[in-house]
């Protein structure tokens, strides 16, 4: 990790463009630098449209076709990629750069062997016979800590678990041994675990065979845990660049401490997320005849149970005419009670069956045991219309979740009126207009489509019609893990303001423990299909009880914990 | 993998017990066996002869086990118009179906999947274009008049080709085929094309869209950030994803072919199985209907279960499960 060590990746005043349709040009990058000397990690930060994928696409050869290389060079290991064409000529892909991508359950093709996979590269660009590129494959999958490397070699990605995949693609991108790696979000599939893993074993490849690895990310809590510097970009330049000390403890550029300061802390409770608000008196008002619309619901006092749920069983298969049917059970025995007022957060890695004990309580799956009391009502499979209108619920994806065919004001008033909340289709777009306010949208957004919009004003927009009927529980599941995080840090402080202002309860599901933190009065920790913990989250997270709870805040990657601990040593 | 076979085997043999029940009802309750059978003006002892000895008079169940029998040795009945077993009669068709439909399968597919591999790499170019805009013409045509066309053209205009039957047969064995003369490849060529036409179009645009599904996939540009060369990319990674719902289209069509190709039998006076049958339905040849229908259901029954094991052989993932 010398200074003078030639760099493996070098960068300067690369343009990226695109030509558009009406003869003008799309600049995704303007004119950045960028520099990896071996054995570093540099982290690539921004939001969507950054600018920060199309970096790496440019190093991995894989811009879209009318995307081309304007200006700049991009020296790799030396060798330089000819401009004259636009693309990365002069260099291979696979044999100078290899890559890392976001996804493993998607990324290994499905119908070949880990081998074969790990095998062509090597036959293509290393010119070796079959029997070399088998031992090197076997030493590949003892370097990237796969158990049984012999047996897994002959199997299908299927038959491996997602961290595993990602360890046979990180293999697949050292196969001939590339001094650079672009790694784009390698971790965000992942559970906490596994991402730590994962990240570890980046580092390690990266300290011990010097493989420079440009980090493509949106996640500060992974740039903080593996990271020796951070670019950090926006519209397609680079607002700030340095150390990942320096970068994320003391930001210089206004962006950098914008969207530094809006990763939500796991380490402390904010009563707000600082992000610039769009806190006007029109989305008060609107949340003020929001609440006084709800008032008649909220008759219980503040201790009032909304939602009693008593040993909740779920449990998937089929049953078929000549087996006996093979159950999985993804909920086993959950218990918790919401209270009026209260945000409840359920948390846990993917496969807890957190989301499966959300749907059950929504009626979208019918418990096969326990029961869940709502309001003072029994609910099970047939819900009365009162009981399907107090629950709502929110998605995490936005982009799926609304219709694209309806305009924004019909979406939100389909409810309101199937309710029969307003008594004529005027009133209802009336109801409409005000909800889309208090959700922080112009109310003029209510005649345009979904795709008019962004990923976080459509959550705001699945938000507003979730609130149309009126209801006294909302069940919000990952409402942000598919956002940006300043986006994510405004829908929070909106939820937030909601719940007080609305006098909602929420049922708040998240993998996020940070996010959890941030939001949550209690909560419960949930592993494979149990509740491990439940307790009030400052007390969770000051002093947990279980293992497995101490194990998830362990792992989960912190800009404050990491550089903190850092800064103690030091 | 057993589980798997075994299962997909019970629900065949349900699926043929089912088709034999209503094969087995066609022959009780379509016409009068006994009236087409015995004399004109027969007596009434005659008849009760002739019920006996059909096994008539016995309990409906028994009967139909006495069905099952016979249909599982092979004894499908004589057929009324030809005074010949039924067996028989399908067995000596069936080479001229078989080889009518082979050809075609084969020359849809050959051409079919490059076709469609091409439409999807290339879209803009001359030969894409006029690939999908000749077989919408293809698809959009019934088989007749392709059949018809063709037999203007070449049989009767250019004379190049014969319009109609199997031309000179060579027996080996079992199987009179038309693979081993020239007469008889030559009259192959019209309606193989005729029937392959729109078996083509439905493969070929089944394999453009697969293909383009497929080269916007995670995997294909990992193999293009690996710096994989693009014939292997295409032809082996892309290709052999594409191809797996090809597989079922495949099994399906040809099944449809051997039952149903009527249409180009008729046009072309091809003595197969589909003349055999529009002849039975026009007369009607009641025992030759029902051993159609047997015929048809089991042969979909056997492809579906071929479609199902070549699944597995393709797909890794579901031969774990």
């Amino acid at each position: 990790m010398t200074d003078t060590t030639r760099p493996v990746l070098d960068i300067r005043n690369l343009r990226v463009e695109y030509p558009l349709a009406n003869g003008n040009t799309l600049v995704a990058v303007k004119d950045i630098d960028l520099m990896i000397r071996p054995g570093e990690i540099h982290a690539l930060v921004g939001e969507s449209g950054a600018g920060k994928t199309t970096v790496g696409n440019a190093l991995m050869g894989l811009l879209q076709a009318p995307g081309k290389i304007a200006a700049g060079s991009i020296v790799i290991a030396g060798k330089e990629i000819n401009l004259r064409t636009g693309r990365t000529e002069g260099i291979v892909p696979g044999r100078d750069v290899g890559a890392i991508f976001q996804d493993p359950m998607t990324s290994l093709n499905p119908l070949f062997t880990v081998e074969s996979q790990l095998c062509e590269g090597m036959l293509t660009h290393l010119k070796l016979s079959s029997r070399e590129a088998k031992a090197r494959a076997l030493d590949l999958m003892k370097a990237v800590g796969i158990p049984e490397p012999e047996r897994r070699l002959g199997s299908y990605p299927h038959q491996l678990s997602g961290g595993q995949r990602q360890r046979v693609v990180i293999a697949t991108a050292l196969a001939c041994n590339p001094q650079l790696i672009v790694a784009d979000e390698p971790t965000t599939a992942l559970d906490v675990s596994v991402q730590a893993q994962i990240l570890k074993l980046i580092r390690d490849l990266a300290d011990e065979r010097g493989v420079g690895v440009l980090l493509v990310t949106h996640n500060m809590g992974v740039v903080a845990e593996i990271a020796d510097r951070v670019t950090i970009m926006q519209n397609g330049a680079v607002v700030e660049s340095g150390s990942t000390r320096e970068v994320l403890t003391a930001p210089k550029a206004p962006y950098a401490r914008t969207l530094i300061g809006a990763v939500p802390p796991i380490d402390v409770r904010l009563e707000r997320l600082p992000v610039p608000s769009e806190e006007t008196q029109v989305a008060l008002d609107a949340r003020a005849s929001v609440r006084r619309k709800n008032a008649k619901s909220e008759t219980g006092n503040r201790d009032d149970m909304v939602l009693s749920v008593r040993d909740l069983a779920v449990e998937y298969g089929a049953r078929s005419l000549f087996r006996k049917a093979s159950v999985f059970k993804a909920v086993k025995g959950v218990s918790f009670d919401v209270r009026r007022g209260e945000i409840f957060g359920l948390v846990g890695e993917s496969g807890c069956g957190k989301t499966t004990v959300a749907n059950t309580i929504a009626g979208l799956v019918t418990q096969s045991g326990g029961s869940i009391n709502f309001q003072g009502t029994a609910l099970g499979g047939r819900r009365e219309k009162s009981v399907r209108q107090s629950l709502q619920m929110v998605f995490q994806d936005p982009y799926s979740a609304l219709n694209p065919r309806l305009r924004i004001n019909a979406a939100i008033a389909e409810p309101i009126l199937f309710y029969k909340l307003a008594s004529s289709a005027d009133e209802a777009r009336q109801d409409a207009k005000t909800l889309l306010e208090a959700v922080g949208l112009p109310a003029d957004a209510g005649t345009r489509f979904a795709h008019a919009f962004s990923g976080g004003q459509r959550q705001r927009i699945a938000i507003a019609r979730a609130l149309g009927p009126r209801p006294s529980l909302l069940i919000c599941d990952e409402p942000t893990s598919a956002l940006d995080v300043s986006v994510q840090a405004q829908l929070l402080n909106l939820l937030k303001d909601l719940r007080d202002l609305a006098g909602l309860s929420m049922l708040f599901i998240s993998h996020d423990l940070a996010v959890i933190r941030q939001m949550c009065d209690r909560v419960a920790v949930m592993k494979a299909g149990e509740i491990v913990e439940l307790a009030d989250t400052e007390t969770l997270f000051t002093a947990p009880k279980h293992e497995y709870t101490r194990e998830l805040l362990r792992l989960a990657p912190s800009v404050e914990r990491i550089l903190g601990r850092e800064l103690a040593s030091a | 993998m057993i589980r798997l076979f075994s299962v997909r085997l019970l629900q065949a043999i349900l699926v043929m017990v089912a088709v034999t029940a209503i094969a087995f009802v066609m022959f009780r309750f379509v016409g009068d066996p006994v009236a087409s059978m015995v004399r004109e003006g027969a007596t009434q002892a005659e008849k009760d002869a002739v019920r006996v000895a059909l096994g008539l008079d016995k309990p409906v169940a028994m009967q139909f086990a006495n069905f099952v029998g016979q249909v599982l040795t092979g004894d499908l009945g004589t057929s009324y118009r030809y005074q010949q077993p039924v067996t028989t009669l399908l067995l000596s068709r069936l080479p001229a179906t078989l080889e009518l439909v082979i050809v075609a399968t084969v020359l849809a597919l050959s051409l079919g999947i490059p076709l469609g591999v091409l439409c999807a790499l290339k879209p803009n170019a001359f030969l894409s274009r006029l690939t999908q805009s000749a077989t919408l013409v293809g698809i959009s045509m019934p088989t007749f008049v392709t059949g018809l066309l063709l037999i203007l053209i070449f049989a009767v205009n250019l004379r190049w080709l014969p319009s109609s039957g199997r031309g000179d047969l060579v027996d080996i064995g079992l199987w009179e085929t038309g693979f081993l003369s020239l007469s008889g490849l030559k009259s192959l060529i019209l309606p193989s094309i005729t029937l392959a036409l729109f078996q083509l179009t439905l493969i070929m645009r089944l394999v453009r869209s697969e293909m383009i599904d497929v080269l916007s996939s995670d995997y294909i540009r990992f193999a293009f950030a690996r710096g994989l060369p693009r014939p292997y990319i295409y032809g082996r990674l892309a290709l052999r994803n594409a191809l797996m719902p090809v597989v079922t289209v495949t099994g399906l069509q040809i099944g449809q072919l051997i039952a149903f190709a009527i249409v180009t039998e008729t046009v072309f006076q091809w003595p197969g199985m589909g003349l055999l049958f529009t002849n039975a339905v026009g007369y009607p040849d009641v025992p030759v209907l029902a051993a159609y229908l047997l015929f048809v259901g089991f042969l979909f029954v056997m492809i579906n279960m071929i479609v199902d094991i070549l699944y597995t052989f393709i797909d890794p993932r579901l031969r774990t499960r």
